[in-house]
């Protein structure tokens, strides 16, 4: 699931980010963050995302930007950056936001 | 209407006039903040009452206007001649549509068509297409009319923190404001993930979200409520209305957990603060705990999280919330200690009381000083001077400055002044100068005719104007000075003047004099205010029809003024009228005729000589004296008003002055000032000629009062008829 590459990892998820799988995604992504120095994740695949996921993506940013380290969002799939225009977070994640052609 | 009502448009009158007065200043000012700051708040106020008596159609209109008027404000559209006139025209209509509210009536559909074409207006300034008037919620009149401390936003905010278990409880935040979209429009979220702990201890099926949104909809507080009420026991939720009180927000902003400093900045970010807000909860800040601050601190640039953090200003916030109610209470109440709104007609009450009163001291002193009792005397002359200052105070009573009743011709010299195309600037002096209230009300029209007059005939275009080599622009002036027991106004113009020539000319083919006639400057110019008399050669809606000038005069006369005309053709004209400064009560000169006694205004007193033996031989048959080297015509009473009584040995000249000229009237006795309340005489004595009224003394006679004005016309006209016959004669 996850490619190392020299300090690089890209960490792609496939499964829902909700409640119900918030637990072990919370282990990997932290576990993804301590194994490199930028972590890109491909949400592109993610089917559906809510406040649980969304929260764990904040997590993760935070803790990355407390290590000095890199954090990206490469790839989105619609349900989350639904919500996180919702959320009116999309700049703090940085990300270019691919729109659908 | 009730009594509210009435209050709301009293103030509310007072209040436009105001606005009037400072949308003109800001003609001029190019955009002071302080004067559209009080432009705003005039504006916001009347809506306030207007919320208050639930009044719609008033409500609606001063929304938008306030809109412009709080757009003003920020900078965002700046005040040019076109936004002052449609303001202008606003505020003209407010005053019609007050007029509704007083006679209980709804708007006509025509001032219904006039208040929307007005605020289409106003939203062509607003670069928005006029919405139907739906969007106005009157939620709660109470935090409408709070005034003062107010978030300036039109938007609601939502401050929400959820608590922990929501996610678990299978209810997403993000669902709710989803929902919030489906009746209103979320205008600005900053999401706050502040509480989510360190990455072992978080728990990720917990919520650790919080949010502040500002929001804009026209649902009620209860419709809103609504949609958090499946996590109302789990989530710490303040919705604030448009507009509500600052000093509530920092307090329960101050309750949540978060950072302050962090959070006062999100606030501004959200709109839910503006810039003014936080400087004044700086200044809050700077004057309650001055002594606290670090030096450092002070360097900064502050931040409003400073001041959300500093405790002292935070708890001075929250106090005014808190006692706002009871300040502003206390305030107006004080207010209404400063200003109390009588009826005039009680007033009128009292100074005809006042007058009786003076009278009948006047009585009872005399008597007691031919009782010869020295305590008796003591007493009443003590009772005639308390009586004394009670006049002076009931008649100051009535007393108002000029200066209101000249601020009111900006507006008509500016609207004028564009209807004529010219260009003309009022300049106001004397403004403190005080007359009867009384008075006042009646300059009124006779002013405004003089104005009018000046505007259209006097001051001429302005390329004629640069043709003769004065500044475009024409400079009209009204004046109030006091001038011994009366008050001047002059209305001076710089305009074209008048020309003797033609008002004669005019004069003699109207046959009110002859072509022949020998007249004074003063004379001729006095013609134009003889019924039908106007040199103007083109006729406009604004004067010169010839009804006018006479009416002017006669309305001056009536008020025992008097209306005079100075002019100098190509340089301007003065028209100058004087009026006593009270209508019931004045210090009197005491004179006696014969066995008559008369009354001279004491005010018109210049000084008493005696005429000495030599004197009266030889004006057995002339009119004037020699005082001083000067010649002063005079009236020998006795002839005025044909009393046979022969008189003393001696006769007294009572020297008076009426509009810069003096005369002597020639008595029997002097008797000495006092005070004396004017009654009016029966019409049937109404052609009798220098007599103004009647008085009782306080021997029970009675005594007339003289006419100064017309004695004083009469003994000049006499004169110079002797002089031009003398002239003739050589």
């Amino acid at each position: 699931m996850a490619k190392a590459n020299s300090g690089r990892k890209t960490l792609t998820i496939s499964e829902d980010m909700t409640i119900y799988n918030a637990l072990e995604q919370k282990a990997l992504l932290l576990k993804a963050l301590n194994g490199c120095q930028e972590l890109d994740l491909d949400l592109l695949k993610v089917g559906e995302m809510d406040t649980t996921g969304f929260q764990l993506l904040l997590l993760t940013k935070r803790e990355a930007i407390k290590a000095n380290k890199s954090m990206r969002l490469t790839a989105h799939s619609k349900s989350v950056t639904d919500l996180l225009d919702l959320y009116n977070m999309g700049s703090y994640f940085g990300d270019p936001v691919w729109l659908d052609s | 209407m009730d009594a509210i009502q009435q209050a709301f448009v009293i103030e509310s009158r007072e209040l436009l006039q105001m606005m009037e007065e400072n949308l003109l200043q800001l003609e001029n000012s190019a955009g002071d903040p302080e004067i559209i700051n009080a432009i705003f708040r005039a504006a916001h106020t009347i809506k306030g009452g207007a919320g208050v008596i639930e009044c719609d159609f008033i409500i609606e209109f001063t929304h938008v206007l306030e809109n412009v008027l709080d757009e003003m404000r920020s900078g965002t559209i700046t005040p040019n001649r076109e936004l002052i006139e449609v303001l202008l025209a606003c505020s003209d209509h407010l005053g019609i549509l007050m007029g509704c509210v007083e006679n209980d009536a709804l708007p006509s559909d025509e001032e219904n068509k006039t208040s929307l074409s007005l605020r289409k207006q106003l939203q062509h300034f607003l670069g928005q297409e006029a919405s139907e008037s739906k969007e106005i919620v009157v939620a709660d009149p109470n935090i409408q009319t709070s005034g003062g401390g107010e978030m300036e936003t039109d938007n609601w905010h939502i401050s929400l923190r959820f608590g922990p278990d929501v996610l678990r409880k299978g209810m997403d935040p993000a669902s709710f404001l989803r929902y919030l979209n489906e009746f209103g429009q979320i205008v600005h979220l900053t999401t706050l993930p502040d509480a989510m702990p360190e990455a072992e201890d978080m728990d990720p099926e917990s919520c650790y979200l919080g949010f502040e949104i500002s929001y804009k909809s026209d649902a009620d507080k209860a419709k809103i409520e609504s949609v958090f009420s499946f996590v109302s026991e789990d989530c710490v939720i303040n919705i604030w209305p448009p507009h509500s009180k600052l000093a509530d927000f920092i307090q329960a902003i101050d309750a949540l957990p978060e950072d302050s400093m962090r959070l006062g900045e999100i606030l501004v970010q959200c709109g839910a603060l503006t810039q003014s807000e936080l400087d004044k909860a700086l200044a809050a800040q700077s004057t309650t705990s001055a002594d606290d601050e670090s030096a450092s601190q002070q360097e900064q640039s502050p931040k409003i999280g400073d001041v959300l953090v500093n405790q002292g200003a935070v708890t001075a916030e929250v106090v005014e919330a808190a006692a706002g109610k009871q300040v502003k209470v206390a305030q107006k109440k004080s207010l209404e200690s400063q200003l109390i709104r009588v009826q005039a007609s009680k007033l009128d009450q009292l100074i005809d009381l006042v007058g009786e009163m003076v009278i009948a001291s006047a009585g009872a002193n005399m008597l007691a000083r031919r009782s010869s009792e020295t305590a008796l005397v003591e007493s009443t002359s003590v009772i005639t001077m308390l009586v004394e200052q009670i006049r002076d105070s009931a008649l100051q009573l009535r007393m108002v400055q000029i200066g209101d009743t000249f601020t009111r011709f900006q507006r008509v010299v500016r609207d004028t002044s564009k209807e004529l195309g010219k260009d003309i600037e009022l300049v106001i002096t004397g403004s403190e100068a005080e007359l009867d209230k009384s008075v006042v009300e009646k300059l009124g029209d006779p002013l405004m005719h003089l104005v009018r007059n000046a505007l259209d005939h006097g001051i001429e275009g302005p390329e004629a104007r640069v043709a003769k080599g004065k500044p475009a622009q024409g400079t009209l002036k009204l004046n109030a000075y006091h001038e011994s027991g009366s008050i001047a106004i002059e209305i001076i113009d710089d305009g074209n003047g008048m020309s003797r020539e033609k008002i004669f000319n005019k004069a003699v083919e109207k046959e009110l004099v002859s072509a022949n006639q020998t007249m004074s400057d003063n004379e001729v110019f006095s013609l134009i205010f003889e019924p039908g008399f106007s040199t103007a050669e083109k006729i406009t809606n604004i004067s010169g029809r010839g009804v006018g000038l006479d009416v002017v005069k006669r309305n001056i006369t009536s008020l025992r003024g008097s209306v005079e005309v100075e002019s100098k053709e190509g340089v301007g004209s003065t028209f100058r009228i004087r009026l006593p400064l009270t209508l019931a009560i004045i210090d009197g000169f005491q004179v006696g005729v014969g066995k008559s006694s008369y009354v001279i205004p004491l005010g018109a007193v210049v000084e008493c000589i005696e005429l000495s033996e030599k004197d009266r031989a030889d004006t057995a048959h002339r009119q004037y004296i020699n005082l001083r080297g000067e010649v002063l015509p005079f009236v020998r009473l006795r002839e005025q008003f044909e009393i046979d009584e022969a008189g003393g040995k001696r006769e007294n000249i009572v020297v008076v002055q009426y509009a810069g000229q003096k005369v002597g009237l020639v008595v029997d006795e002097l008797m000495g000032e006092f005070q004396t309340v004017i009654k009016p005489l029966g019409s049937i004595f109404k052609n009798i000629k220098g007599i103004g009224g009647s008085t009782i003394l306080g021997s029970g006679d009675v005594a007339l009062i003289l006419d100064v004005q017309t004695l004083v016309a009469l003994a000049t006209v006499q004169q110079n008829r002797t002089a031009v016959a003398e002239a003739v004669k050589v």
